[in-house]
This record gives structure tokens, C-alpha cells and sequence, in this order.
């Protein structure tokens, strides 16, 4: 069935297009933006007007942990899927720290099978760099590749051995896929469980240095340089970071990265009462480096904004700081705070937004989406940008609550998400 | 009026001063042939340690018992903790027993704040990780107190391992609330992260640290310290920032000793200081019996005044 979107606010920084209009889709693909769209409204067919709504190409997360294998009370296909798409997101790249993880074709396919019949949004697994995510082994890249693995990654896991990680992106690179790092050296990090600073100094909690980051993130671009393998950096935060990147862009490293709407609409002290919901690898940071973060995104050296979307049982983190785990759950709220720290407040505009949010992580990965070109994908996300609503975890599709944003009151509502011409997510509409 | 007594950073410096005059009216008791008052008869005081301790178990135990409430004591090693109960579990049990008053020690910073969160009685921090242990504190500003008849205006110099020490914390809270100077010394590796931003003056080298001092508060130097490789040597360290008679040479000619025990004798504290005139270590752990019996009394529901 066609659906036509009139009179939407169109945003679609692939081309340039920011403008009041129409878009027509059928149940594949865009088929036009035009200024009249009657033309098209024949036979079955779905108006929706959108006036006073923004209307962009499908949101795109490259870095959502799905839990699936293994993990299913934490969130699943469908729970976390079901959360994209009330998040505006019509597509998520799922990190391989499952169990068993990502590190076999035949998981890669038994997730993609999963995905098929209960998944609501599109889902691009990521492969595990290494066998078991250990430190040694490589995994076999190729069948990965072939299994459906648009990339590979040591997220939560992140390669001590510069040898191994070497080898990796030799191996990556000539098959064309992107390395994607969490960059941590884990002898700076020993039973740290937040950053290193006045406020762990404070809390009497042990800290990760802002620099355990940032000698990874220099490691990780020398090697890209040296390899030539394309390398995406995983959640940035820390200013030095975003130095080193800006840096290794300039001296024509492939080099790509992304950071999370946490890393510059919180610092540390977010954690201050042991809240556990504010506890995440990276850690957040100062407001030095939320603000480099932001200087970073709007110069270009940071290409993405993902979520890093964590879940984690209610009783996983009801407990002492230091032994929670890592990670918050973010899709519901990443536009909304993103919307509501950057755009509201004058910092960005709205297509550069979506350019962070949807046709730049398309490019880091060469994924399909993140234009509104004619004949691309029909996956479309609709928003109230004058919507104020307050984050409620209690109403998140996600299974779970970690959020450290409960309470908020945000600008800019997710009302529509399409994906393949259908609306799987509506709200209100 | 206080609810828990969790840290000394959010304890209001008028519920301080209260704590400390009650303490000093409660010592009397302790001189009494007939140690028993029966000010919180009926109380049930259960102490929860998930770290071995002398020192502070026994002393809120008597504190209490002092005062009539009833205690049990649970200790990590032989309950549900080793059957893998949460620590939020063990605490809701507890409660449900209908204890009256939590005190509790853990290994792990914040654990006195999520218990307490989570439970409608008073919960008294023993001791959390590397965060807080306010009554020690308290016991040493009493101490102090006796000795120089007032907190303000004095310098007290902490030497030893601040990154890792409650102690450290909580005496720089509850002594700068009350007035005084308070020095950090330490090698720079037992520093934590940002310490300068404190309020609080740091330095690495023991004489300058200690120099024009009230107090000098030795801290104990756990061995861990030189498997982490922050130290190179026991030898080092009690060169360098151990409290001995010949160092003390710098501070005022009346400056008293404290350490929150135990001592490593040798090492952070030297025999010829430790066992001096200067000493007070022995009257910290008598004080800290009235400490608690204060701290228990007014989280108990006692009357403003004593």
C-alpha cells in the first residue's frame, strides 16, 4: 500500500533538503518528495498529515545490545526492536557480546532468523572480532560476513594485545569490513567502576582515567593508518579523545566515530548517591569533555550519535555501585535528548541532528537508509519537535529501566516509524 | 534531625556539635561500676559486618548494650551473603524481623547509602569501602575536642593512605565543618584523582605536611598497597612519611598522635611515638564508645538534649 506523508517538515541532510512538502512511499520505497502530491493519492492509499511534524529518513543506531542469545531477561529481539522504533530508530546494529556470541555464522543466522519473525525494526548484527570475544583467535570473518555481519567488533571486550588487534583489521580490511573499537586499556581500569575525578574522589570509588580511553583511541587510528582498515570508534567521551580523532581525520586515517547522547548531556556527577542508573563503560565524564564532545560533532570529527543501548535487570542494578553492571538502556530517549540538549538550545540545527542520527551512521557502515532519495528504502521516522514529555521507564517497550534520564522533561517526540513502508510504531497518529 | 548517620559530607555541623557534647556527657557512664542505663530498653540493634572488625563491632555492641537495646550481630561470613542473598535482600530481612537500628560495615562504597535507602529505620554507617566511616571521625573530633578544648582553628595533618581511607574522608568533612585545617600527606600514588579540589591542602613530603601542627593522625599502610605496585617498599614508605619522634620535631610542641587503628608498628607509626605522651590512640577507642552511644541514642528517637 502507498502511504503519503503530507505537508511534513522534510529533513533529509543526504540532500539537502530541509523544506515543507510531501513524501510518497510504497510498502518498499521512497518515491517522491514533491510540493504536490495528488498525483500520487490513487487506489489504496494512506494520507497522513503532518503538519507541524518533522519527517525524516529512518533513525539508524550502529550500537545496540540486543541481548539476544543468552540474555533474553535483559531484553530481547522483539522487546528491543519494539524500543527502536519508539525511539525513531528504523534500524539498530547489534553488538556481539551475547551468549553464545556473535562469533559463529550460524548465530549470526539464528539472530537474523529471530529478527525475521518477531522483529519490528531492521537489525545488522555485528561480529565478534575475536573467537569467544578472547583475546586470541580471529573469528572467521569471511562466513561472518557472508552469515550477514556488517562488521566486527571487540565492544565490552576491548583488544589488549596491539598484535591481535593488528592482525584483525589486516584481516577485516581485506574483505571490506569496518573495525569497530571500544577503546579501553584495561590495565588503567582495575576495578574502576566510573571516572576518575573529583567526584570517584568523593564517592571513595575507584576511577578509569579519561586517558585509559584515550591511549586506545591513539593506538586504534595509528593502526587504521598502518593497516588502512576502516575503523569506527565506539562511544567517544572524553575531550582528549576527540583530539586525537580530529587528528588521525586530518592525517587521512579511515577513520569514523561515534558518541552517545549521555556523553554530552551528563557529566560524573550523575552518579553522586551510588546511582547505579548513571553507571556505564565509558563512564561519563566532565563538563570539559561534554563540551568537546559537542565541538567534536559539530566539526565533523564525530561522524555519529548512537545509543549504546544496555539493558539491564531492575536487580542487576539494585546493588552496591562498584558491582552493578555497565550500560543504560537509550533508545527511547537518544532524539528526545538529543533534540532537547542540542537543537532546542540553539547548539545544532535539526539537519545536522539527523545527519548524526541517521544518514551518517548509514555511511559509516555502508548500511542502506539514511536518505530519502527516490527508490531508497521506505523507512521514515516522524517527529513532534514542540512536544514536551517526561521520561517515564515504566512506560519504555525496552524490558528494562536503567535510564539516567527518568524524570527529564524533553523536547521532540517520536510519532511515526516506518520501516519498509510500514508504520510499526504510531503514537497518537 | 538526623535519620541515618551515612557521611559526615551531608551530616549539618549543628548535628555534629550535638553528637560530640552527647558523647562528652554520655563518658561519665562508661566510669561507672555499673556500666547500664536504660535509656533504649526494648531496642533491637542489629550490626551487619561484611569486613572483619574488632574495634568498631564491640564498640557500637557495648554502646548499645550500655544502653539497654538489644543486639544481634551478623557477621558475612556465616549468613545468607554466602548463599549469594543481595545485600538489599539481607537488609529488607532484617527490617522484617522488626529490628529497630542497622549499623553496618561493607567492603563496598555506597553500600551504607543503598541499605538505608531502601529500609524505614535508622541505618548507621560502620564503615563502607573507601568512602566514609563518620563515627571514627567523630570519635576523633571528640578527642581532639578534649585535648585542645575546640576544633576551630587547628591544623590537623592526615599521613597516609588517602586514596584507599574512610577515615580520611570522613575526618575532612566533619573537621572542616567544625572549623579546622585539615593537610592530607601522602606519597603521590595514594593520592586519589582531583584531591586538590578538595578543601583540603596536600602534600607529598611528611615534614612540610605536618609542620605547625595540632594533630598528626597517622593512617594504617595496608600491604596490598605494594602488590598493586603504588609502593615500592614497606622500608620506603616508613623512611619517608613514617610518624616517628624525630619527624614530630616540626609541630607544635604540643601536638597530639591519633591512629584509627590497627597500627603496623614500624611502618606508618613508630614504637616511640606510638607509646608516647602524645598518644591518644588508647583514649580514641574509649571515646569511641560514647560516640556511639550518642549516635544510637538520637537515631533512636532520644530527646534533642542529653
Amino acid at each position: 500500500m502507498r502511504t503519503i506523508f503530507r505537508n511534513a517538515h522534510v529533513c533529509d541532510p543526504s540532500q539537502g533538503i530541509d523544506k515543507i512538502a510531501d513524501v510518497v512511499v510504497d510498502e518498499v520505497k521512497v518515491l517522491a518528495i514533491t510540493e504536490d502530491s495528488t498525483p500520487y493519492d490513487v487506489g489504496s492509499c494512506e494520507v497522513i498529515d503532518c503538519s507541524g511534524l518533522v519527517l525524516t529518513p529512518g533513525l539508524i543506531d550502529l550500537h545496540v545490545h540486543l541481548r539476544e542469545p543468552g540474555y533474553e531477561y535483559k531484553e530481547d529481539v522483539a522487546s528491543g526492536t519494539a524500543a527502536a522504533v519508539a525511539g525513531g530508530f528504523s534500524a539498530v546494529c547489534c553488538m556481539p557480546n551475547t551468549d553464545p556470541p556473535l562469533d559463529e555464522p550460524s548465530v549470526i543466522r539464528g539472530l537474523l532468523k529471530r529478527v525475521e519473525e518477531v522483529g519490528v525494526a531492521r537489525v545488522y548484527p555485528v561480529a565478534a572480532i575475536t573467537k569467544g570475544l578472547q583475546p586470541e583467535g580471529l573469528t572467521e570473518m569471511a562466513a561472518l560476513k557472508e552469515a550477514g555481519a556488517v562488521a566486527v567488533t571487540d565492544d565490552a571486550y576491548p583488544l589488549q594485545s596491539a598484535e591481535v588487534l593488528r592482525r584483525g583489521m589486516e584481516y577485516a580490511a581485506q574483505l571490506g569490513l569496518t573495525v569497530m573499537t571500544h577503546c579501553e586499556d584495561k590495565s588503567l581500569t582495575r576495578d574502576a567502576c566510573m571516572n576518575e575525578g573529583l567526584t570517584a574522589t568523593i564517592m571513595g570509588l575507584r576511577g578509569m582515567p579519561s586517558v585509559a580511553e584515550e591511549v586506545q583511541v591513539a593506538r586504534n587510528c595509528l593502526m587504521s593508518l598502518y593497516t588502512g582498515c576502516r575503523l569506527h570508534i565506539l562511544h567517544v567521551s572524553t575531550a582528549g579523545a576527540v583530539r586525537i580523532i580530529r587528528w588521525a581525520k586530518e592525517k587521512g586515517a579511515p577513520v569514523t566515530a561515534e558518541t552517545c547522547p549521555h556523553y554530552f548531556a551528563l557529566t560524573d556527577e550523575a552518579c553522586m548517591g551510588y546511582n547505579t542508573s548513571a553507571k556505564m563503560n565509558p563512564p561519563l565524564r566532565t563538563q570539559q569533555d561534554c563540551d568537546a564532545i559537542i565541538e567534536g560533532l559539530l566539526d565533523g570529527t564525530i561522524d555519529a550519535i548512537a545509543t549504546d543501548h544496555a539493558p539491564h535487570a531492575s536487580h542487576e542494578k539494585a546493588q552496591e555501585f562498584a558491582l552493578a553492571p555497565f550500560g543504560i538502556v537509550g533508545l527511547e530517549t537518544a532524539f528526545a535528548v538529543s533534540y532537547t540538549e542540542l537543537v532546542s538550545t540553539g547548539k545544532m540545527s535539526l539537519s545536522a541532528l539527523v545527519d548524526k542520527m541517521s544518514c551518517q551512521p548509514a555511511k559509516v557502515l555502508a548500511l542502506p537508509g539514511g536518505t530519502l532519495r527516490p527508490g531508497s528504502p521506505a523507512d521514515i521516522s516522524l517527529f513532534d519537535p514542540n512536544r514536551k514529555w517526561t521520561v517515564r521507564a515504566g512506560e519504555f517497550r525496552s524490558k528494562s529501566r536503567n535510564t539516567p534520564f527518568e524524570g527529564w522533561e524533553l523536547r521532540g517526540k517520536p510519532v511515526l516509524t516506518m520501516v519498509g513502508g510500514r508504520a510499526v510504531y504510531r503514537h497518537g497518529m | 534531625m538526623l535519620t541515618d548517620l551515612i557521611t559526615l559530607r551531608e551530616t549539618e555541623p549543628e548535628d555534629i556539635r550535638l553528637l560530640l557534647d552527647t558523647a562528652q556527657s554520655f563518658k561519665e557512664i562508661l566510669e561507672r561500676p555499673v556500666k547500664k542505663v536504660p535509656t533504649l530498653r526494648g531496642r533491637q540493634v542489629v550490626t551487619l559486618f561484611y569486613e572483619a572488625s574488632t574495634r568498631t563491632r564491640v564498640s557500637f555492641e557495648n554502646a548499645a548494650k550500655i544502653m539497654s537495646a538489644d543486639t544481634t550481630s551478623v557477621a558475612a561470613a556465616s549468613s545468607s551473603v554466602q548463599k549469594g542473598e543481595s545485600l538489599l535482600d539481607t537488609a529488607r530481612n532484617l527490617r522484617a524481623m522488626r529490628i529497630d537500628c542497622l549499623v553496618m560495615r561493607h567492603p563496598q562504597s555506597g553500600a551504607a547509602h543503598l541499605v538505608a535507602q531502601a529500609l524505614d529505620i535508622p541505618v548507621v554507617n560502620a564503615g563502607d569501602g573507601m568512602h566514609e566511616h563518620p563515627t571514627q571521625a567523630l570519635l576523633d573530633m571528640l578527642t581532639i575536642r578534649q585535648h585542645k578544648g575546640r576544633l576551630e582553628g587547628l591544623t590537623v595533618a592526615i599521613v597516609g593512605d588517602i586514596t584507599h581511607s574512610r577515615v580520611a574522608r570522613s575526618n575532612l568533612w566533619g573537621l572542616t565543618k567544625m572549623g579546622a585545617k585539615v593537610r592530607f600527606v601522602a606519597p603521590a600514588t595514594l593520592l586519589p584523582r582531583d584531591v586538590h579540589r578538595l578543601p583540603v591542602e596536600v602534600y607529598t613530603d611528611l615534614r612540610k605536611g605536618i609542620e605547625g601542627a595540632d594533630v598528626v593522625m597517622a593512617l594504617r599502610l595496608q600491604q596490598e598497597r605494594m602488590e598493586r605496585g603504588l609502593l615500592p617498599s614497606l622500608r620506603e614508605y616508613s623512611q619517608r612519611w613514617g610518624v616517628n619522634a624525630k619527624a614530630l620535631e616540626v609541630t607544635k610542641p604540643d601536638c597530639i598522635v591519633m591512629h584509627p587503628g590497627p597500627m603496623n608498628r614500624g611502618v606508618e607509626i613508630a614504637d616511640d611515638v606510638a607509646d608516647s605522651g602524645r598518644s591518644v590512640i588508647l583514649e580514641q577507642v574509649t571515646n569511641g564508645v560514647a560516640i556511639r552511644m550518642a549516635v544510637l541514642y538520637h537515631l533512636l528517637g532520644g530527646e534533642a538534649s542529653a
